[in-house]
């Protein structure tokens, strides 16, 4: 959308003044547009995604550029990078959306099979009609199986299940819920530096308190309940801290936590009571030696009653990330654990203020949850497609890691899980006066720089946070590995050219 | 928690919509009840009541998730192409991609015609977005327009009448709603004079910066004048309000003398300064209409004439929306580019409207007589829709003007009929009695004995005293039929026990 963002306005073309009628003052301007909005960005569709846009228009106009495409390693779309979408899942939405194919002979039983039951559980047997605004209650009861099995038989009440549009209307919708306050006694959200910025943005719009905690580059980017203890402590002053997000598997950083940080983040929570929010959409993508996913609900419950009934926290999970990667549907859900029930209450009616979450995307959320067992039709293909989706981005997450850190200059954590690098990276003094004269974040200058002349769309490490005088930057591994290969040879170049003209 | 969450206040429609998702459950489980099956027309969802969805729609729907189907023989080939269009628009050709935030580029862009054609106005696709769903862009809107801190509150004057959610969604962020009510003996008209006495009664709790308007209404099923429109219009601008014109049932009109004309139109032919300085924000879907996918989630808003210096800052805002769903996005191209006349899916499609061709819209209400002369040999999927929910609307006014204690107003539009109960007093302590509102407590008796599940007026306002209840109209013709004879013995005997 090149030419949209540049123009973006209101008014046609001819003035009023033109009319000479003098301007009516607008409802909605900058002064009287609630202040919050003022402090909402977000960084990673920001300007250098807008620019990417418009040097692929450039390009495709003919214009001649030092680059034949436009790599968008920015944003965590499997898709657009050419991951292919697990068959199953596809054949059983097909026959959702239009029942007549049940009688075609070359979709599998399973498949069909599935297809009826999730039929059978809409208004009228079709996807158009609204669900219940907390989900569809069968798929409900799936996830709420698929929780108990993967969390070695803890109980998953599926009333705890609340079906959303993607993960971000969840964690959303949780921040909308814990944030009051006024003044000093304003809630603050303790988030992780490097963070995601949906988080950052919501607590602006919000108006909510942001409480940094920095996670640790120099040990895998783990969290350190010391670094916790302390910004908590600082925040106190000026806050009411109430809630903790972690991001696990990590977005930036890519850490895999371990168990036992998991259970310090749990005593930490249990004893400063503070609200957990736990985003676990990349719960599959695992690929470090020695790494392994751990469900806070499961460490919760396995630390014993003393925590598993009092700890309040909310997980979240999707269908655009792990080997699904499908973002355009919107599925997904969060599980409630130990709220109040008359907050819990509020919830409800909170959500069904905008009705429902696209039927499609909790489909799909229920086929994920409850994908083809062995002995079933499509077991075998499924788990080809996905185990080969998995052990491609293993793969591609192990090479990433070995050529950014060939690059003197670039040093990177071990891609333990997600979809990302997160890279630190040097940048030579005299850049970041070039870029502070062009008031721009070194990193960002950096990345700007990289795109005009390789074509590669990266988002620069102060979207997400970094520690002062830290440079970053966040690339996916999304790109089919012969690309993949190209782009980190091609930013190796650009490091060294880079460092080499601003020495 | 959020004291502005706490304010949404509590719902009594909950225990309704328990009670009958419960005696589906048991009539499923073959339990024996006077009724053999629940009729659901509690919400605006025609699928949900039984409608079908557009052929057309679901195949391209399912050829878009599903690309091996576009090398099988078995769809048409207008079909296969929207497919193979649609899939292009998509990054890495898939349906499981993120798209940009406002929607994709090149539907954006047939919305812009869409709309442009509908209004003989331009419409750019700068100012058009894409949501999952007409709320979630309202809500938007609505975060920029209130504020939690701002005091005095922030107000905006809805419709009593109105959508049960507008106001939840204004106090949780903080605003007041600000009520002005439609004249139920007018039509429920919206007159100037309750405009005017809205605004000087919301003024002495809040600050309106907003007046929200349903056109055609819900529940109210009014279709707005010119002149109406007109007042509106002016009284917004003497006012310094923002306009918020809800119009997701533009494609739902069945009056042969009432017509919908957008806001933007209207504003237009009352010309500048007015049309170039009154800022508006519209709303549509391929909720309702002829198309019915509320469960895709398919929206958009369209701004005009916003302040320049805010947009930046209505963009990130709508940044933090990642992306509306592509189903949705899909449904939303397929409602303003239907098959044409010599595509191969027109003839079960069949959308004759005279305007069909100038302005392309879904849009029910020119079914022209000759259209049930018979004379074409396939079901034709949309001219059956509109046939039989013209039809629906006649036998309701019908059916319940020939009864006592009931009446209703003539549904020109919309998705639903809102008849009003002149209830006995007898039946009204009983109500109180019972700890519920008179038209509740009619609904839950009404569910009980009669499988009929609908909503009581006092979930979306009325005129102190008046009882109403809500029930969508958007159903196969023998749903209506067994709908209005239930009704109607519930009806003679709630009055008879209770006279």
């Amino acid at each position: 959308m090149s030419g949209l963002s540049a123009t973006r306005c209101g008014l046609p073309k001819e003035s009023v003044a033109e009319n000479g009628a003098p301007p009516r003052g607008k409802v909605l301007t900058i002064d009287t547009m609630n202040p919050t909005v003022k402090m909402v960005e977000y960084a990673v569709r920001g300007p250098i995604v807008q620019r990417a846009v418009e040097l692929e228009k450039e390009l495709s106009e003919g214009r001649k550029k030092p680059f034949q495409e436009v790599i968008k390693a920015n944003i965590g779309d499997a898709h657009a990078m050419g991951q292919q979408p697990i068959t199953f899942f596809r054949q059983v939405l097909a026959l959702c959306s239009y029942p007549e194919l049940l009688n075609d002979s070359t979709f599998p039983e399973d498949a069909k099979s599935r297809a009826r039951r999730i039929l059978q559980s809409c208004g009228g047997n079709s996807m158009g009609s609204y669900s219940a605004s907390q989900g569809i209650d069968s798929v409900r009861q799936d996830v709420a199986r698929y929780v108990q099995q993967r969390d070695g038989g803890v109980y998953c009440d599926p009333d705890n299940i609340y079906l959303t549009t993607g993960a971000s209307d969840g964690i959303v919708t949780m921040l909308k819920l814990l944030v009051c306050g006024e003044g000093a006694s304003r809630t603050g959200v303790m988030i992780s530096i490097p963070q995601y910025p949906l988080y950052s943005a919501a607590l602006a719009e919000l108006g909510a308190v942001q409480i940094n905690y920095y996670l640790n580059e120099e040990a895998c980017w783990s969290m350190d309940i010391g670094e916790l203890q302390r910004a908590l402590d600082e925040a106190r002053g000026h806050c009411n801290p109430r809630a903790l997000c972690i991001i696990n598997p990590g977005n930036p950083t890519g850490q895999v936590q371990n168990r036992k940080c998991i259970e310090d983040v749990i005593r930490f929570a249990a004893k400063e009571r503070l609200f957990l929010m736990a985003d676990e959409v990349y719960q599959d993508n695992v690929y470090a030696d020695g790494c392994e996913f751990h469900s806070f609900k499961k460490v919760l419950f396995e630390m014993g009653p003393e925590y598993s009934n009092t700890v309040e926290l909310a997980s979240f999970h999707s269908t655009s990330k792990c080997y699904m990667g499908e973002c355009g549907f919107r599925g997904g859900y969060m599980e409630i654990i130990n709220m109040d029930d008359e907050v819990k209450a509020q919830l409800t009616k909170l959500v069904s203020v905008r009705l429902c979450p696209p039927v499609p995307g909790q489909a799909l959320m229920g086929l994920v949850v409850n994908p083809p067992q062995p002995g079933e039709p499509s077991h075998e293909n499924f788990m080809k497609e996905r185990t080969a989706t998995l052990s491609a981005l293993a793969d591609k997450a192990r090479l990433t890691e070995e050529v950014l850190n060939t690059v003197p200059g670039i040093s990177c954590n071990p891609v333990q899980g997600a979809m990302y690098s997160f890279p630190r990276i040097s940048i030579p003094e005299k850049a970041v006066k070039e870029a502070a004269g062009q008031g721009q974040q070194p990193d960002m200058f950096y990345c700007m720089r990289l795109l005009e002349e390789t074509g590669i769309c990266l988002v620069p490490g102060s979207g997400f946070g970094q520690k002062d005088g830290t440079y970053h930057f966040r690339m996916t591994i999304l790109p089919p590995a012969d690309k993949l290969k190209i782009l980190l040879s091609k930013v190796k170049e650009f490091h060294q050219r880079f460092t080499k003209q601003y020495s | 928690m959020s004291s502005h969450v706490r304010t949404v206040r509590p719902n009594q429609m909950v225990a309704l919509m328990e009670r009958a998702a419960h005696i589906k459950k048991m009539l499923e489980q073959g339990e024996k009840k006077p009724y053999k099956d629940v009729i659901d027309v509690c919400w605006g969802d025609p699928h949900g009541a039984g409608m079908k969805p557009l052929t057309f729609v679901r195949q391209v729907l399912a050829a878009c998730i599903y690309p091996q189907l576009l090398d099988g023989g078995n769809l048409p080939m207008d079909v296969k192409r929207r497919a193979q269009k649609l899939l292009r628009w998509c990054d890495g050709g898939s349906v499981g991609s993120y798209t940009n935030t406002g929607g994709i580029l090149e539907i954006v862009e047939n919305l812009a015609q869409f709309i442009s054609q509908r209004d003989g106005v331009p419409a750019h696709p700068e100012n058009i977005w894409i949501h999952p769903g007409s709320q979630t862009s309202l809500t938007s809107i609505l975060t920029l327009l209130l504020s939690s801190e701002a005091t005095p509150k922030r107000g905006v004057l809805v419709p009593v009448p109105g959508h049960s959610t507008v106001p939840l969604s204004v106090a949780a962020l903080g605003g007041v709603a600000a009520p002005y009510f439609l004249d139920e003996e007018r039509g429920w008209e919206l007159r100037a004079d309750e405009l005017r006495r809205a605004l000087a009664s919301a003024r002495g709790v809040c600050r309106p910066v907003a007046l929200y308007v349903i056109n055609p209404g819900n529940p109210t099923g009014h279709v707005q004048s010119r002149k109406s429109m007109e007042e509106v219009i002016r009284f917004v601008a003497e006012n310094n309000l923002f306009l918020l014109a809800d119009e997701v049932y533009q494609g739902s009109v069945y009056d042969a003398n009432s017509e919908f004309v957008s806001y933007k139109k209207r504003l237009y032919e009352l010309g500048p300064p007015l049309a170039h300085t009154l800022e508006l924000a519209s709303f549509h879907s391929a909720s309702k209409g002829l198309l019915g996918e509320c469960g895709l989630r398919g929206g958009y808003v369209e701004l005009l004439n916003m302040d320049p210096v805010v947009m930046p800052y209505v963009e990130r805002l709508f940044h933090l929306i990642p992306s509306p769903p592509v189903t949705g996005q899909i449904a939303l191209e397929l409602m303003v580019e239907p098959p044409q006349p010599g595509d191969p899916s027109y003839p079960l499609y069949m959308h004759v409207s005279p305007k069909v061709h100038r302005n392309r819209s879904s849009d029910i209400q020119s079914a022209a007589p000759s259209m049930l002369d018979g004379s074409f040999p396939f079901p034709q999927e949309t001219e059956h829709t509109r046939r039989t929910l013209v039809d629906n609307v006649k036998r309701v006014l019908q059916v319940l003007n020939r009864l006592p204690a009931i009446s209703c107003q003539p549904v020109r539009g919309g998705a639903f009929a809102f008849p009003r109960l002149h209830l006995t007093t007898k039946a009204i302590r009983k109500a109180k009695d019972a700890g519920m509102q008179p038209d509740m407590f009619y609904c839950t008796k009404l569910l009980e004995d009669t499988g009929v599940f609908v909503s009581p007026g006092c979930e979306y306002g009325q005129k102190e005293g008046t009882y109403h209840i809500r029930f969508c109209i958007m159903t196969p013709t023998d749903t209506m039929e067994e709908l209005l004879r239930r009704l109607s013995a519930f009806h003679l005997k709630f009055m008879k026990d209770l006279s």
